[in-house]
């Protein structure tokens, strides 16, 4: 076990002889301060004073940097201070990790309601850039689509069929799931609400309705951009982290012909068709709990949603969705290239595509849902 | 005690799946000189590194570390030994979300009980030491440039004063200034501190101008060991080749 690092104290003459001894190592960190500060304590009742490292077992960096910290700060004091017995491996050492004073970092002390108004001010300009870098990379995207559709050999065929799959039919076991549990919750409340004004059947209008304008495509949007969304994210901030992106520039091919797009494209094709499944799942969700829960006939229950819905209800959901599939990839896309070189960075953009997303694709819903109300369509 | 050599490697044999990488090999480090491990691209001399560091499991043999059989350790004893020993991996591997002096107090902050006046001005040392300028020490890694982060992972790995220092190609990617470079700072730290330095390299002039001592793996084992006047007699195609081919000639040459 390592000896502590202390001294003896030994007066020859006027010179104040300090005797270190033990260990002066890292091992004993605790100590080690401890016994540097007790130094430094004694040797300031002295004028003169050696420091004699004959005696000590081990010393390294650490301790060298506090035995010559010592020293300087007793030199500083215009106290007479040098070494006696220095061996010569220790020599080196103590050249090596000399002393000199670390300039301590200037803390910034601001007033706080200055720092207030700044962090104020710089947020309501960060959500300036961000609509403002939206609209350039939007018209970017656009521009890319506008050169494949005048040149349909540009487009890149097969990713965008590998991010189809990835997309669409890997998420499609949870879309569904989800869709049908929710068309049952909604069932299962409207006939309790309903049942109470013997109006039970008109549930099915609530379904048929609900699920078809709004829930379908909402639900199946928010959990796209959970999990499709975040990983474009995720994909594109690795690539920019490890140069791929500027590899491609380099090569003349451009990052948004190569990786955007066809993410972007898979997006606006799948998400349609996860929509018009998500409103079977959803139907069918409320038709078995309307069978189970509320005794309503499946032949009564197609009956009420034949009368109740439209081709422009169905339609309604299904236009929205190529629109948030494009909100979706944008800001994914976005957030993705903005990565910076730390592994926290992509931590962040990810998380900040996920929530930007998912509230982008509520309000452009609250959009439509407002034209709709104003065509009424 | 001191002939105990700082590492001793018996029968080690490593693979992955059908591929055996590693077949009973025998290596040993001395105390206090600096190894050069040599081999070609893919014959595994990251996988051996890895495998003393523990981060690859072998399926027959025995590490000693400092006369310590490293798999009869209970746990809080290896983590006492991963304190004796400090790595520099190929990419440096530095906490990329961490400024340098953070970087440098990562093994500080976990092992020690220090101030954080004495954790910076130990930082700053190690930062002096390895020939950073200072305003580096408030830098993020992805702002360095690529010798940089070498020095900057060198002090991180030396921050608890290792007593072996395992450099993974150190010089790899650094101009031959800068290599040489390297080298010195390697060889002054080593006497300074009185290291064992087990350096995986391909760069001739390191093995020239530094190492106390060369081993070269090749066809799954260690095929010489030995200084270099030693390794330059030995017979191994692969170690001729190495030590005679038109690389080694033209440095020859020059010198």
């Amino acid at each position: 076990m390592a000896r502590e690092p202390g001294f003896s104290e030994k007066l020859v003459g006027e010179r104040l002889h300090l005797v270190l001894s033990g260990e002066w190592t890292l091992a004993v960190s605790a100590q080690l301060e401890a016994a540097s500060r007790k130094l430094l304590a004694s040797a300031h009742r002295a004028l003169k004073v050696t420091l004699d490292l004959e005696h000590i077992e081990r010393i390294d960096t650490a301790g060298a940097w506090l035995v010559d910290r010592v020293r300087a700060d007793l030199v500083a004091h215009g106290i007479d201070a040098d070494y006696g017995g220095a061996r010569a491996d220790f020599t080196l050492l103590l050249t090596e990790s000399r002393y000199e004073p670390v300039p301590q970092p200037v803390a910034r002390h601001g007033n706080l309601f200055v720092d207030l108004l700044a962090d104020i001010g710089e947020t309501i300009v960060g959500i300036a850039r961000n609509l403002l870098g939206g609209m350039t990379f939007l018209g970017k995207v656009v521009h890319a689509l506008v050169r494949v559709i005048l040149n349909p050999a540009r487009l890149r065929g097969t990713s965008v069929v590998f991010h189809v799959e990835a997309f669409a039919f890997r998420s499609l076991p949870i879309i569904v799931l989800i869709n049908f549990l929710v068309g049952c919750i909604v069932a299962q409340q409207s006939i309790f609400q309903l049942q109470k004004f013997g109006a039970a059947t008109f549930s099915v209008d609530l379904i048929g309705i609900l699920t078809l304008r709004e829930l379908a495509v909402l639900l199946t949007s928010i959990m796209i951009a959970g999990r499709s969304g975040s990983a474009i994210t995720a994909e594109l901030g690795s690539m920019k982290m490890r140069e791929e992106i500027d590899a491609l520039r380099v090569m003349g091919m451009s990052p948004i012909d190569v990786l955007v797009m066809p993410r972007i494209l898979a997006l606006v094709i799948s998400l349609p068709l996860l929509t018009f499944l998500a409103d079977l799942a959803g139907i069918l969700g409320g038709m078995v709990v309307a069978l189970t829960y509320g005794d309503i006939s499946p032949e009564v229950f197609f009956a009420r949603l034949q009368s109740a819905i439209a081709l422009n209800t169905f339609l309604v959901g299904l236009i929205k969705a190529p629109f948030m599939a494009t909100v979706i990839g944008i800001i994914a896309a976005m957030e993705g290239l903005a990565t910076q070189g730390s592994a926290e960075s992509l931590g962040r953009q990810v998380t900040a595509s996920v929530v930007k997303s998912i509230f982008m694709v509520i309000v452009v819903d609250g959009i439509f849902a407002m034209f709709f109300a104003a065509i009424k369509y | 005690m001191t002939d105990t050599p700082a590492i001793r490697v018996r029968g080690i044999t490593v693979g992955f799946g059908e591929k055996i990488i590693l077949d009973h090999l025998d290596l040993d480090v001395k105390r206090g000189e600096v190894l050069g491990f040599v081999g070609g691209s893919g014959t595994g001399k990251s996988v051996l590194t890895r495998t003393i560091l523990g981060l690859v499991h072998q399926r027959e043999g025995s590490i000693e570390v400092f006369g310590q059989d490293l798999a009869a350790l209970k746990p809080d004893e290896h983590r006492a030994m991963e304190r004796r020993w400090g790595v520099l991996f190929q990419h440096g591997a530095l906490f990329s979300g961490l400024t340098v002096r953070q970087n440098i107090q990562v093994p500080m902050r976990e092992y020690l009980h220090l101030s954080q006046e004495l954790m910076d001005e130990l930082a700053m040392l190690k930062i002096r030491m390895v020939g950073l300028p200072a305003d580096a020490a408030e830098k993020f890694p992805s702002e360095l440039s690529g010798g940089m982060i070498k020095r900057a992972a060198l002090a991180r790995a030396l921050a608890l004063d290792p007593e072996i220092l395992f450099l993974d190609e150190p010089t790899s990617g650094l101009d031959p200034i800068g290599a040489a470079e390297f080298d010195t700072l390697i060889r002054t730290l080593q006497k300074t501190l009185g290291l064992t330095v087990y350096m995986v390299t391909h760069d001739l002039d390191s093995l020239y101008s530094i190492c106390d001592r060369i081993a070269a793996l090749a066809d799954r084992k260690i095929v010489a060991a030995g200084t270099l006047e030693e390794i330059l007699q030995v017979r191994h195609p692969w170690v001729q080749s190495y030590f005679h081919g038109a690389r080694a000639k033209a440095r020859g040459a020059s010198s």
